[in-house]
């Protein structure tokens, strides 16, 4: 029998467990509710990309995705938000080296990336939108029109989250021990751009079975 | 380390301008005050629910009634399920989950106090902006599923449905704000030695839930965000007219649906599995298996959804595979079944009212569950689909079972809660009167949906011969306050005046019955260390110690914060605001019938009303981020 006073090895090493020291499975509990959070979103981007792949090639009339996507334009738009993931390694790589001159130059760039991203969706939905393609105008519009909003919107929000880190590590640094707050934005961004990743594969790269013009 | 009071450190004593009354309870991120504010708030929406269900029976007990008509009739059978299932049992549910949860790891508070206050904030104005349709004369009228299309503009022209749809988004939002919480709490806030298997199966059971809750509404908010865009901006989703799909709300609904009444289960299961051991002097027959058996109800809650599409026509292949997957749920929650008959045979059995509400859980919910596999077969579903048959089954499910079991909850942390015992008396009164009255209510709609009755109709014939069983059924209904009653009266007077219970009035195996009742405001003196899966049984009568009579010298405990109130008013005022473009396109389509949604501008209350919702939500997210909080 092992009697547990507050004396005892094993007592300070449980000790060393508590809410205020650490952890029941070690991992900060910001970043476990930040894959926990993510995990759901893994759902919503799903349930999006499902209702967009039960519909694909169901529109009753045009513009079909052939009239529509410009190709090139969109690879280099979407090479853009995966370098901006390249970024945010560095600017995490950075803060967690004290660096504080690189941490605002890639948290910037990262943020800068993001928002060259929007500005590509923006071009985009304007051409489409001058095409013929609105949101009520067939299932297609419908479909891409709300997946990728929303994902342009957690972009956006990421964008906004960067620019705070980038004013908060300007005005009074980051310090290496608040490492886990560039982590965290850093989970969500990269989560972000794997989203792109796969609605690009499958609104762009798979062939719509729609006939176009 | 030396047990040093907590009043010889100045800076943890409570801040002179402690914050008191109203302001304490509004601004509060104690997890036992916002549990007692989860209580009271879905009890109120459960006497809500409560009457409309009785307003639905009063019309129903005789032919040809004209109590009500149908137009409002429909707005009640929606409002009662709507209300019930989002508004009551759950938060409910979230009530002990947050109460007793933290008790039973053996934690000060949940992972984020200032969320969890936010979960809380979002329920309440969520729950008052869906009946804030009542008051404005559009009820949501097209049942608690808003099957596609006829919740789409088309058929329901009112703004009725664009409330039901805002106010779920906005109580789904509190869920998964509150999921992400739980799973961490509970992952991450164990006390020394609480592994996995030695938490209480109430944890175990709360863990699962919120493995659901976060899975399952983020498909129900992308189905509500599509249902929204095609009633507000014009979208084609779920329009045939355009090449949209109803089946595919269907899909979407009910992907979250089934998990949703695993959400609504589990809990009670939890409570049970805490009070049956306690009552029987037996630690839980095979702990492990329920367990298990809860986390395989959890998997296999993903793959059951189209049970509740047989008569959508998806073909014999996916009926059939939605038969077994059926069949297959039904055996994890009978392993439970015969491990809590099992924890009860041989043992000391004290019959307390929580004891009798957890029996009666069993009873009842078995009877639910028999029905429940009875339309796990596709030919057997064809001829109960949307007959009160299902109404039966469901309300054995969640009145026999996750109410019972809720009440079986709060017979037995009552006391740790208020610090008084309820009365025995009084709570036997009300079990007898509620377990008569349940099964007077429900039993006879078995009777009337293999007769043929359909579910939903606001009135019958005398021809049809459904008469005596109506009548039955609304009398046994309308008993059901009467034990309310007694049970309201029981805790108005217990909690003032009831005998004192003491820190562990049932002689309790779990973490929460060895500090005082009612807990102090940081829970444990010292973190205890949990020695195995009955750590209180262990040092009352073995020779472990928990540890709790030291006094940590250092006990941080958050400060009240009013941020999260302003970041739940910023997210409801944003989906508040479709409700305003709602009333646009209604009172548009009174003047111009035929016009397209496309084609009505967006007005500059609701272009205003969004924008502030924005503001106000990025000022209370900045400034919460920002808020000092050691």
């Amino acid at each position: 029998m092992t009697t547990m006073t507050e004396t005892s090895p094993a007592t300070a090493a449980a000790r060393a467990m508590l809410p205020e020291h650490g952890t029941s499975l070690g991992v900060p509990n910001l970043k476990l509710a930040f894959w926990t959070f993510l995990g759901s979103e893994c759902f919503f981007f799903g349930t999006l990309v499902a209702t967009y792949l039960s519909y694909r090639g169901k529109s009753l009339t045009g513009p079909y995705p052939a009239d529509v996507f410009n190709f090139a334009v969109t690879s280099i738009s979407s090479f853009v938000l995966l370098m901006s993931s390249y970024l945010m390694v560095l600017a995490l790589a950075a803060v967690q080296r004290g660096d504080r001159g690189k941490t605002l130059a890639w948290l910037f760039g990262t943020a800068l990336f993001g928002l060259i991203f929007l500005g590509f969706q923006a071009f985009e939905f304007t051409e489409f939108y001058a095409k013929g393609l609105t949101l009520q105008k067939n299932l297609f519009g419908t479909t891409f029109f709300v997946m990728t909003g929303f994902h342009g919107a957690h972009v956006a929000v990421g964008v906004l989250w960067l620019l705070s880190l980038f004013v908060v590590a300007w005005v009074k640094g980051i310090p290496r021990e608040k490492a886990l707050n560039v982590e965290v934005a850093g989970l969500y961004w990269h989560f972000v751009d794997i989203v792109w990743i796969v609605i690009f594969t499958v609104v762009y790269l798979i062939p719509d079975p729609s006939k176009g013009a | 380390m030396s047990a040093t009071p907590l009043t010889a450190h100045p800076a943890h004593a409570p801040p002179a301008a402690a914050p008191s009354g109203i302001w304490d309870w509004i601004t509060t991120v104690d997890h036992k005050k916002i549990g007692l504010m989860y209580g009271v708030t879905a009890y109120g929406f459960f006497l809500l629910g409560g009457i409309e269900a009785l307003v639905i029976r009063a019309q129903l007990v005789k032919p040809q009634s004209e109590l009500v008509s149908a137009q409002f009739f429909n707005a009640l059978f929606t409002m009662h399920a709507t209300t019930m299932v989002f508004l009551a049992v759950m938060p409910l549910s979230a009530a002990f989950f947050n109460y007793i949860v933290p008790l039973q790891i053996g934690a000060r508070d949940v992972a984020f106090p200032r969320l969890n206050a936010f979960s809380y904030w979002l329920f309440l104005l969520g729950g008052l902006l869906i009946n804030l349709s009542f008051l404005l004369g559009f009820p949501p009228d097209g049942g608690w599923f808003a099957y596609a299309s006829l919740s789409e503009r088309m058929y329901s022209h009112s703004p009725a449905m664009d409330y039901w749809v805002v106010g779920l988004l906005v109580l789904g939002t509190a869920s998964l704000a509150a999921g992400v919480n739980f799973i961490v709490t509970i992952l991450n806030m164990r006390a020394p030695g609480m592994t996995m298997m030695r938490m209480p199966v109430f944890v175990w059971m709360t863990l699962v839930v919120q493995f659901l809750v976060v899975l399952s509404f983020p498909i129900i908010t992308v189905g509500l965000i599509e249902l929204l865009l095609d009633r507000t901006v014009g979208t084609n989703f779920f329009l045939p007219l355009h090449g949209g799909d109803p089946l595919l709300w269907q899909h979407l609904f009910w992907l979250f649906g089934h998990p949703e009444v695993y959400i609504l289960i589990l809990p009670a299961m939890g409570m049970v599995s805490e009070v049956l051991p306690t009552f029987s002097r037996k630690p839980l027959f095979g702990a492990p298996f329920v367990v298990f058996s809860g986390i395989l109800i959890g998997f296999l809650g993903f793959g059951v959804w189209s049970h509740h599409m047989f008569t959508a026509g998806l073909g014999p292949v996916a009926d059939a595979a939605f038969s077994a997957t059926t069949m297959l749920i039904g055996v994890p929650t009978g392993v439970k079944i015969f491990n809590w008959i099992a924890t009860m045979w041989g043992g000391r059995l004290r019959f307390t009212t929580a004891m009798l509400f957890s029996v009666g859980f069993i009873a009842l919910f078995t009877i639910g569950g028999l029905s429940g596999i009875m339309h796990a077969s596709p030919p057997i579903d064809l001829h109960q689909q949307d007959s009160y048959f299902v109404v039966a089954h469901i309300h054995y499910v969640l009145f026999g079972g996750a109410i019972m079991g809720l009440f079986s909850g709060i017979y037995y942390w009552f006391p740790k809660v208020t610090g008084r015992l309820l009365d025995e008396g009084l709570g036997k009164v009300h079990f007898t009167l509620q377990f008569v009255a349940l099964n007077i209510a429900f039993f006879p709609m078995h009777f009337l949906g293999v007769d043929g009755m359909p579910r939903r109709v606001f009135t019958y014939d005398e021809a049809d011969g459904w008469h005596l069983w109506n009548l039955v059924s609304t009398v046994g209904a309308w008993m059901i306050p009467i034990g309310l009653l007694v049970f309201m009266y029981n805790v108005w007077w217990s909690a003032r005046r009831g005998p004192r219970a003491g820190d562990d009035p049932w002689d309790g195996a779990s973490l929460e019955w060895a500090i005082s009742s009612p807990p102090p405001v940081h829970n444990f003196d010292a973190i205890p260390n949990v020695p195995s899966d009955r750590p209180l049984w262990d040092q009352k009568y073995g020779d472990a110690t928990l540890g709790l009579d030291r006094r940590d010298p250092h006990i941080h405990l958050p400060p009240n914060s009013y941020r999260p109130l302003i970041a739940a008013a910023g997210v409801t005022t944003v989906f508040g605001a479709f409700l305003i473009r709602g009333h646009d396109i209604y009172r548009h389509l009174l003047d111009a019938p035929g016009s397209t949604i496309q084609s009505i501008p967006f007005s500059s209350l609701f272009l205003a009303t969004v924008a502030t919702g924005v503001i106000v939500l990025l000022y209370g997210l900045y400034t919460w981020f920002f808020e000092p909080v050691e």
